[in-house]
C-alpha cells in the first residue's frame, strides 16, 4: 500500500461531477457530442453549453476573487441590469421618445455602447469596493444595497419598459461569432485570461488570498488591503457589465426588471461548487470554471431530454446539495475512515 | 450629571432610536404632505398589507442573530400559497390543508438546519439549494395560477376588527402575534439567549456547553415555519397560488432585519427592529401609491438609500462599542 497518499487536489469532485454529467449524456443523449457547422459556425449542444454560460462565466471568475478576500457581491445581478439599460438606451441614441412613431434615432457611436456600460459598472463596482474596504461594512450588505437600489435605477433608466432594438454591430457582442466560436465564449475566454495573468503575473493574486486569509496580518505586512478589495469590487463590477452588454446584445433588448435577476447567485453557487471556500483565503479558478460548466450542462441536458422545464430547479437543488456534502470534511473522513478499515481487514 | 445611558440613549439603544425617528418622520411627512394619511386606516393598513414580510423577516432576523442566512423563505411563501390552493382544490378537508402547508416549510428548514450542523456547509448555499427546491416544487404542483374557492379563505380575507375607520384584519393579527411571540423568544427564553450566544461568537457557545448544533437547527426550523404561516397569510390577499409569486421577498426581509438594527454578522439585534424595519419599507410604498405619480421602482430606490444610512449609521454607533466585522 502507498502510505504516503496525498489528499486528492480539490478539483476532483466538481470534474467528476462534470464528467457524469456528460457520460450520462453520452450513453443517453443522441447526438448531444455531435458538432456540426451551418452557415460557418459551429453548432451543436457542447457549442450551446459554452455560449450559454458566457455571462455566467465572466461574472462567476470575478466572484472567485471577490470571494477569495473573504467578501460577496450580491449587486452584480442589478449591476448587469444597468448595463444592460444603459446600452439599450444608447442604441436609441439616449433618445427617451423612442416609442412615440416616427422618432428620429440616431444611435451613439458602436464604441460609447460598449466602453459607457462598462464605465458605469466599473463606478458601481468602485460603489461597493469604498463600502467595504474604506467604509468597513460586512459585504453582503454592502452590496445589498445596490442589488435594491440598482434594479430600480436601471428601471428608472428604461422607463420601466424593455426596450427593444436591432443595431447590427452591437449585436455581434451576443450574437456574433468568432472563427466558427460563438463571441460570448471568446469574451469569456479572455477575461478568464485577463484575470489569471493579472494574479499570477503580479502579486495581486497572492494579496487577494493573504487579504481574505488575515486581513490584519496582511496589513501589517505591508499589503495596502483597502486597495486590494477595492479593486476586486471594481473587476467585479467590470465583470457584471460585460455580462450585461452580452445578454442585453444576445436578446437585442434590455429588460430592467428581469434582467440579470438571481444571476449572482448562480455565479456565486459556481465558484462553491468549484470548491473556493466561502470563507476566504484561497481562491480555484479551475475550479469556478468547472462549476459553471456544470451548472449549464445541467440545464441544457434537462432542456435536451425533453424534461418538462419545471424540473430543473429541483434538479438542480438535488446536484447543489449532493457536491456540498461530497466535499464536505464530515465525507472526507468517513471515506477516510471506511478504507483504513477496508485496507485493515484486508491486510488482516 | 445624569448619563445619557440612565435615559435610555446608551449606544446599544440607539440604532432602534434612530430606526423609530426615521419611522416617525416618514410617517409625518406623509401625514403632512397627503390628506388622510394620519389616519386608522392607513396605519392598520400598513399592518395589513406588510404582513408577510413581516412574519417572514421575524424568522430571518432570528437566523442572522445566529450569523446565518434563509434564502430560501421568498420561495416557501409562495410554495405554500401554491400547496394551500392544490390542495383546496383537490377538496382536501381544510385542517389538513393548513396542516400540511406548515409543515411544509418548516420540514424544509429543519432539512436545511439539519445539513448546515451536519455538514457544516455554508449556509448561503445550503439554503440557495432550498430556494431551488421549493421553487421548483412550486411548479411541478402547476405553473399557472391556481385559485382558492373555499368558504373559509373568502371570510379570512374579510374578517377584521373595527378600529375607529381601520381595520384589524387577520393578517394583521397575525403579524403582532408572531412579532409577540418573536420578542418574548428572544429576552425571556433560554432558546432566545443560546440564539445570541451562538451568533456573538459560535467557538465560545460551543466551549461554554451550550447546545449550538440544536439551536442552530431549531433557528433554521423556525425560520421555514414562519415563512410557510407567512405563504398561508398570503392566500388571504390573493386568493390564489401562483409559482412565480413574491420574489425576491427574501431580501426585502434582510433588508426589515437590517434597516431595524441587526447585524448581519450575529449577536446583536432585536425582533422590535425588524417590525420597524419592515413598516418603514411599507411606509415607504404607502407614501409612494398616495403620491400617484411616482413610479414603483422608486421604492427599490428609496429602501436602497435607506439602508445606506442605517448601515452607515450602525457602523458610526455600534462599531464604537466593540463589536466589528
Amino acid at each position: 500500500m502507498d502510505k504516503t497518499k496525498k489528499p486528492l487536489p480539490s478539483i476532483v469532485w466538481p470534474l467528476a461531477a462534470l464528467g457524469l454529467i456528460l457520460l450520462f449524456n453520452l450513453i443517453f443523449t443522441d447526438g448531444f457530442f455531435s458538432i456540426t457547422i451551418k452557415n460557418g459556425h459551429l453548432f451543436g449542444s457542447l457549442i450551446d453549453i459554452l455560449k450559454r454560460c458566457s455571462p455566467t462565466m465572466i461574472m462567476a471568475v470575478a466572484m472567485t476573487y471577490v470571494i477569495a478576500t473573504s467578501g460577496i457581491d450580491i449587486s452584480i445581478g442589478s449591476i448587469l441590469a444597468i448595463s444592460g439599460s444603459v446600452a439599450a438606451l444608447l442604441v436609441w441614441g439616449g433618445n427617451t421618445s423612442y416609442l412615440s412613431a416616427g422618432a428620429d434615432v440616431q444611435p451613439a457611436a458602436l464604441f460609447f455602447i460598449i466602453v459607457v456600460p462598462l464605465l458605469v459598472s466599473m463606478v458601481l463596482g468602485a460603489f461597493n469596493g469604498l463600502m467595504v474596504s474604506v467604509v468597513g461594512l460586512q459585504p453582503f450588505i454592502a452590496t445589498l444595497i445596490l442589488m435594491v437600489a440598482g434594479r430600480g435605477m436601471a428601471q428608472l433608466l428604461t422607463g420601466g419598459k424593455v426596450l427593444n432594438f436591432s443595431h447590427k454591430g452591437f449585436e455581434f457582442v451576443g450574437r456574433g461569432y468568432l472563427l466558427g466560436i460563438p463571441f460570448p465564449f471568446i469574451i469569456a475566454v479572455l477575461v478568464i485570461a485577463l484575470a489569471a495573468l493579472l494574479t499570477k503575473l503580479t502579486p495581486m493574486g497572492l494579496y487577494i488570498q493573504a487579504v481574505g486569509g488575515n486581513k490584519t496580518a496582511s496589513h501589517y505586512s505591508g499589503i495596502n488591503t483597502r486597495m486590494v478589495i477595492f479593486l476586486v469590487y471594481i473587476f467585479s463590477g467590470f465583470c457584471a457589465g460585460i455580462a450585461g452588454l452580452i445578454l442585453t446584445s444576445d436578446i437585442t433588448g434590455a429588460d430592467a426588471g428581469f434582467m440579470g435577476l438571481y444571476m449572482e447567485l448562480d455565479a456565486i453557487l459556481a465558484v462553491v461548487i468549484g470548491g473556493t471556500a466561502m470563507s476566504g483565503g484561497k481562491y480555484n479558478l479551475k475550479g469556478t470554471i468547472v462549476g459553471v460548466l456544470i451548472i449549464q450542462s445541467l440545464t441544457t441536458t434537462i432542456l435536451t431530454r425533453g424534461v418538462p422545464p419545471e424540473y430543473t430547479l429541483l434538479v438542480k437543488a438535488v446536484v447543489v446539495l449532493a457536491v456540498l456534502i461530497i466535499q464536505s470534511k464530515r465525507t472526507s473522513d468517513f471515506i477516510e475512515k471506511t478504507t483504513a478499515k477496508v485496507s485493515k481487514a484486508g491486510a488482516a | 450629571m445624569i448619563s445619557a445611558a440612565k435615559l435610555g440613549f446608551s449606544r446599544r439603544n440607539l440604532p432602534i432610536i434612530a430606526t423609530m425617528t426615521v419611522f416617525v418622520v416618514l410617517y409625518m411627512i406623509g401625514g403632512m404632505t397627503f390628506r388622510g394619511f394620519l389616519t386608522n386606516r392607513v396605519f392598520f393598513n400598513l399592518l395589513t398589507d406588510n404582513a408577510v414580510l413581516g412574519i417572514t423577516a421575524v424568522g430571518m432576523t432570528f437566523v442572522i442573530f445566529t450569523g446565518g442566512i434563509d434564502l430560501s423563505v421568498a420561495s416557501v411563501v409562495s410554495t405554500t400559497a401554491m400547496i394551500v390552493a392544490v390542495m383546496t382544490q383537490a377538496g382536501v378537508p381544510n385542517l389538513f390543508v393548513i396542516i400540511c402547508a406548515i409543515l411544509f416549510g418548516t420540514l424544509l428548514g429543519l432539512v436545511m438546519g439539519f445539513i448546515i450542523h451536519y455538514f457544516d456547509a455554508p449556509a448561503f448555499i445550503v439554503t440557495l439549494s432550498g430556494q431551488f427546491f421549493a421553487r421548483g416544487f412550486g411548479y411541478i404542483l402547476s405553473l399557472d395560477s391556481v385559485p382558492i374557492q373555499y368558504d373559509f379563505y373568502q371570510k379570512a380575507s374579510s374578517f377584521g376588527i373595527r378600529i375607529g375607520n381601520g381595520k384589524l384584519t387577520l393578517p394583521a393579527i397575525i403579524l403582532l402575534v408572531v412579532i409577540a411571540l418573536g420578542i418574548f423568544i428572544s429576552k425571556k427564553t433560554k432558546l432566545g439567549r443560546n440564539i445570541y450566544a451562538l451568533g456573538g461568537n459560535e467557538q465560545s457557545a460551543l466551549l461554554m456547553g451550550l447546545p449550538v448544533g440544536k439551536t442552530k437547527i431549531i433557528v433554521y426550523t423556525m425560520s421555514g415555519f414562519c415563512a410557510s404561516l407567512a405563504g398561508f397569510v398570503y392566500t388571504f390577499y390573493t386568493l390564489s397560488g401562483y409559482g412565480l409569486a413574491a420574489i425576491g421577498l427574501e431580501m426585502d426581509a434582510i433588508a426589515s432585519a437590517v434597516i431595524g438594527g441587526t447585524l448581519m454578522t450575529g449577536g446583536y439585534g432585536t425582533i422590535f427592529g425588524t417590525l420597524i424595519g419592515t413598516l418603514i419599507q411599507g411606509v415607504i410604498k404607502t407614501i409612494i401609491s398616495f403620491h400617484g405619480e411616482l413610479s414603483a421602482y422608486w421604492i427599490k430606490i428609496f429602501v436602497g438609500g435607506m439602508l445606506l444610512s442605517f448601515i452607515l449609521l450602525q457602523r458610526v454607533f455600534v462599531a464604537g462599542s466593540g463589536k466589528r466585522d
